[in-house]
């Protein structure tokens, strides 16, 4: 399946962290057209399980999350606004002058807008505005309002899958929709060839808001490896060179604290043998990411991270290069394909041709 | 109800140190259910049993308080605090020790701004003048809780502690109503729930239920100068879509509204930014347990006169009711 | 008991890279032949004690340190780097480190006093502007030698000093694992599990999984914790003080003591004439945090080692309060069996 298609599928999906229910059903379609099996547990995550051809093959998790940012209704106010508080980490200097959906009992549309700048003090423009300080503009009267949208009720921001020279694309979602693309092109790559090792493959719940469908699922499979695949951070001006990385250059692999050493280094030399280029995305302590709750599910797992780099990360203009999700996907399927991967000296397999 | 609220609010029971209230909700239910006791840190677990779900309803016992750290030489006692205290709300405030000792919260008056207002440049005084003599009813380590009686006005409850004694009054008076169940249910008061909800997740990995309610007090968005919260007092029974640690899971969430129109029992919803309650270490227990809340609207949170609603308790009560007792 | 704390503080174990400390444990551990076992995380787990009994106990010390790792070589060959762990990184200016498995050196620097301005010399250092200088002439000779993702131990040699004193990086909390390897060596009257920990520093992360592999009734951590008892801090503000004896915490941010083995731990003290004190302050956490919540919950204190200028290359102890932790968690733990009759539901 080409890429840009799949991600453009993909970012019209709305998942928002938290309400994830009526989106699971589309995610299974798709990744059932390449698993032996596919469900949706009590989270709303989605497995899909292929089955390895050896006895001895580990069990491997690849795990992306498919819940996005967004916004929740927490009040009215008079003439058809709505006040609204966030699920997961979104940020207000991206939301002004955005256009959203209400998914209230049908979508309604609306518009972010806040104080006209006429009316702003200097200091006022100086700040960025906080959430408590914004309104949706539905334009509906306010009995139509109430009846159609409870407090409660998600929102989705708007935008645009735009394709961009040079084999980008920009819109919403990418973060982290990206990831569940490269698993759906991973699981296409290992349906057409041999796997000793069981793969279970997962789109994730909640990661924005509190990682829970990372610590039920990895509860309930208990891999002995756990492949999280998640955006990081791509190469921008004025941002610390330590924590970007550069779009079209190589697959970010996670190293750190948070990741197993042992198993990073087999994910770095396969892909150096594969001849797939790598970067090194250096973590002190927590990356931010699922892999922080799935290293230390039930007796700890050895988990590591494959990113892909994204420009603007949390706003509507999220932007990234095509061929890092395709990167991805293949370091992701040789690894999850590969001989079986060891997890100590002690696990060694005789036939060790290194 | 009054004089079940009195009794569990009075009580003395700060998060770590909840001897006293539980046994104080342990005479109050023994005899009324199935099984009856306590885990290693001093969750109290009362289980109606039956067929159906595993239902676990969690309120907790413990409220905030302050721990001695320090004894002077002149005999003050500096402090720290267990829990979501604030300096301002202390100020000038009773405290009450676990032996019976009073002392009142104090500060050095030197201070000049008061924003610089914190722990540190406060201290309580027990009126002795030295050390000694403090030491007799006082060591670093023992913790104080705020004193305030408990008042019934207007239809209103007023106490310290009503975070979350309230819920405890709920989840005693459902299990004095039930006779028969539908589905089991694990009552459970919970320990450390102030100083990171703590008890809840050890309770629930023991009990392993199917589903979670979460059985706690909220704030409202109804005085002056507050900030925006849809919560109002008087409005019914809160139930929670999220907070600052769990988004509710759809099952316990839907059925809750479901079930507030159903039987015409007034409700309003909950969307809270930041804090959370028991469901918070609930829900990411084992494998994930599938978990929301019912919350009784509550003014001056963390204060020694948090107020609530007669009218709101008992449609919460109503509404438990009505979930554990469904049987779909 | 000494000898074997300064042997663990020359070893490098910054979170995430303790194989190091871990080796040299596992080393002694086997001479006293004793079952062990090594868990994904790293985490070293020592089997000791009876199969009987009704109690099970946890005992934990962490074998990592704070300190640095490189996440960026500049063009011009420095390399730049992260904090692993919580500390003052003002400590940081002219520090001497060393780098990865071959342990290159480098040094912190900072533009001389000299060619400060006086807004720079009143200001005190950000981070982000430090880096490690290993004498490289640009960033392909940098790359010879460390690369991105290696660790950065304080070079700092253990010293003995004033009355008593011992002065070397990472007390905390080699101490604790000092006298973890000198318990291991009893015979204990129930099952005891010596559990030295990693990655303690960046979020008590080992301790979760090992608690979770040894569900035990109770757990007693040994840590180094903060003395602050120096000039300019005053009574109620001092943590614990150095030569008043191990620490008790009766509460921090993670943990509240358990009540029973609080008064138990303080009565054999008093008992056995083994000066103790309490921890003043609640602010820190150690692994007992996580301890406490796992599984269906176990009864946790914490005997802490008092250390000034904890988490930093120069931290100091006194000897003979590691002696005496090492004297109150054992008599404690002798007659533990005593005070708790085993893992029957209370009441």
């Amino acid at each position: 399946m080409r890429t840009d298609t799949l991600l453009e599928q993909l970012c019209k999906i709305n998942a928002i962290a938290g309400f994830e229910a009526s989106a699971s059903n589309e995610i299974k379609e798709i990744f059932g057209r390449y698993c032996d099996k596919v469900w949706v547990d009590t989270f709303y995550n989605v497995i899909g399980y292929k089955k390895g051809s050896s006895k001895n093959g580990k069990k491997i998790m690849i795990t992306a999350h498919y819940d996005q940012i967004g916004l929740i209704v927490t009040g009215y106010e008079k003439n058809g606004f709505l006040r609204v508080s966030n699920l997961g980490g979104v940020d207000t200097k991206a939301l002004l002058a955005r256009e959203v959906t209400v998914h209230g009992k049908k979508d309604v549309f609306g518009v972010i807008g806040a104080k006209p700048p006429h009316l702003l003090s200097g200091d006022e423009m100086k700040k960025n505005v906080k959430l408590t300080d914004l309104f949706i503009d539905t334009g509906l009267p306010d009995e139509e309002l109430k009846e159609t949208v409870a407090v409660g009720d998600p929102v989705s921001i708007n935008s645009q899958f735009v394709r961009m020279v040079n084999g980008c694309a920009a819109g919403r979602n990418l973060d982290n929709r990206c990831g569940v693309a490269a698993c759906v092109l991973a699981l296409e790559k290992l349906k057409n060839i041999e796997h000793e090792n069981d793969v279970y493959v997962i789109a994730t719940v909640q990661e924005e808001a509190g990682l829970i469908g990372a610590i039920s699922s990895s509860y309930n499979i208990e891999p002995d490896i756990a492949v999280v695949i998640d955006v990081c951070h791509g190469d921008m001006p004025e941002a610390d060179k330590a924590s970007t990385f550069t779009l079209g250059k190589g697959v970010p692999v996670g190293v750190g604290p948070a990741f197993n050493k042992n198993v990073t280094q087999q994910l770095l030399k396969l892909a150096d043998q594969e001849g797939i280029p790598t970067q090194l995305c250096v973590e002190a302590g927590d990356p931010g990411t699922e892999a922080w709750a799935i290293q230390v599910s039930g007796m700890g797992i050895a988990v590591v991270e494959v990113c892909i780099p994204l420009r603007y990360m949390h706003t509507g203009a999220e932007l990234v290069n095509l061929e890092d999700v395709d990167t991805a996907a293949a370091l992701v399927s040789k690894f999850a394909a590969g001989r079986t991967v060891r997890l100590s000296k002690e696990d060694a397999d005789d036939t060790d041709t290194d | 109800m009054i004089e079940l609220v009195r009794e569990l609010a009075d009580a003395y029971g700060p998060s770590g140190r909840e001897d006293e209230i539980r046994g104080v909700i342990r005479k109050k239910i023994s005899g009324k259910v199935d099984e009856l006791y306590t885990d290693t840190l001093g969750n109290l677990i009362a289980v109606k049993k039956g067929n159906g779900k595993r239902i676990m309803l969690a309120a907790h016992m413990d409220e905030i308080g302050v721990v001695a750290t320090y004894i002077e030489e002149n005999g003050f006692i500096r402090f720290s605090n267990i829990g979501g205290v604030s300096p301002v709300f202390s100020l000038g405030q009773r405290v009450r020790f676990a032996n019976g000792v009073c002392g009142c919260v104090c500060y050095e008056e030197k201070l000049k701004e008061p924003k610089d207002l914190n722990f540190s440049k406060m201290f309580i005084d027990i009126g002795t003048n030295s050390r000694e003599r403090t030491m007799e009813y006082v060591s670093p380590g023992d913790i104080a809780v705020f004193e305030a009686g408990t008042i019934e006005q207007n239809g209103r409850y007023i106490s310290k502690a009503l975070d979350d004694r309230i819920g405890c009054a709920v989840l005693i008076e459902l299990i004095g109503q039930l006779k028969e169940v539908k589905n089991e249910i694990a009552f459970v008061f919970t320990v450390q729930e102030e100083v990171g909800l703590r008890g809840a997740g050890t309770a629930a990995y023991a009990i392993k239920p199917d589903l979670a309610v979460a059985v706690d007090v909220t704030n409202t968005g109804d005085t002056p100068g507050c900030n925006p919260l849809s919560i109002e007092l008087g409005k019914g029974a809160a139930v929670m879509i999220k907070d600052g640690r769990t988004i509710s899971h759809p099952l316990v969430k839907n059925k809750l509204i479901d079930l507030a129109k159903r039987f015409d029992i007034q409700y309003q919803l909950e969307v809270i930014e930041k804090g959370g309650n028991d469901a918070g270490s609930i829900h990411t227990t084992a494998g994930g347990i599938p978990s929301g809340g019912v919350s009784i609207p509550c003014r001056y949170m963390h204060s020694p006169c948090e107020m609530v609603d007669a009218g709101d308790v008992n449609n919460v009560v109503k509404l438990l009711k009505a979930f554990i007792q469904s049987e779909d | 008991m000494i000898r074997t704390l300064i042997e663990l503080t020359k070893i490098d174990g910054v979170s995430g890279d303790e194989e190091q400390v871990r080796k040299y444990i596992e080393e002694r551990v086997e001479k006293y032949g004793l079952e062990h076992m090594t868990d994904t995380i790293g985490n070293l787990i020592v089997r000791a004690g009876e199969n009987s009994g009704n109690l099970k106990v946890m005992l934990a010390a962490h074998m990592d340190e704070v300190g640095l790792i490189i996440n960026h070589i500049t063009d011009d060959g420095k390399l730049k780097f992260a904090a692993v762990g919580g500390f003052d990184t003002r400590i940081l200016t002219g520090q001497h480190v060393r780098i990865g498995d071959s342990k290159i050196p480098g040094v912190i620097g900072y533009k001389s006093i000299h060619l400060q301005e006086k807004k720079e010399r009143e200001s005190a250092v950000k981070q982000k502007d430090l880096y490690i200088d290993i004498g490289a002439k640009d960033r392909e000779d940098a790359e010879k030698y460390i690369k991105l993702g290696d660790f950065a131990a304080f070079s700092s040699e253990p010293v003995f000093f004033g009355k008593n004193r011992l002065k070397a990086k990472a007390l905390d909390d080699r101490a604790g694992c000092a006298v973890l390897l000198e318990l291991v060596k009893e015979k204990w009257p129930f099952e005891l599990y010596a559990c030295f920990t990693v990655q303690e520093e960046v979020g008590l992360r080992g301790a979760t999984v090992a608690a979770k592999r040894v569900a035990p009734d109770i757990a007693v951590v040994i840590e180094g914790t903060t003395c602050a008892d120096v000039p300019e801090v005053s009574g109620h503000e001092i943590s614990t003080e150095i030569g008043k004896g191990p620490a008790l915490t009766f509460i921090d941010r993670t943990a509240i003591a358990d009540s029973i083995l609080l008064r138990h731990f303080e009565s054999t003290a008093k008992k056995e004439s083994i000066p103790f004190q309490w921890k003043q302050t609640v602010s820190g956490g150690n692994d007992a945090g996580k301890i406490q919540v796992s599984g269906s919950g176990v009864r946790v204190i914490a005997v802490s080692v008092p250390c000034r200028y904890i988490h930093s290359p120069v931290s100091v102890l006194d000897i003979y309060d590691l002696e005496n932790t090492k004297e109150l968690v054992k008599k404690a733990l002798l007659t533990l069996p005593l005070v708790f009759d085993g893992r029957q539901k209370n009441d």
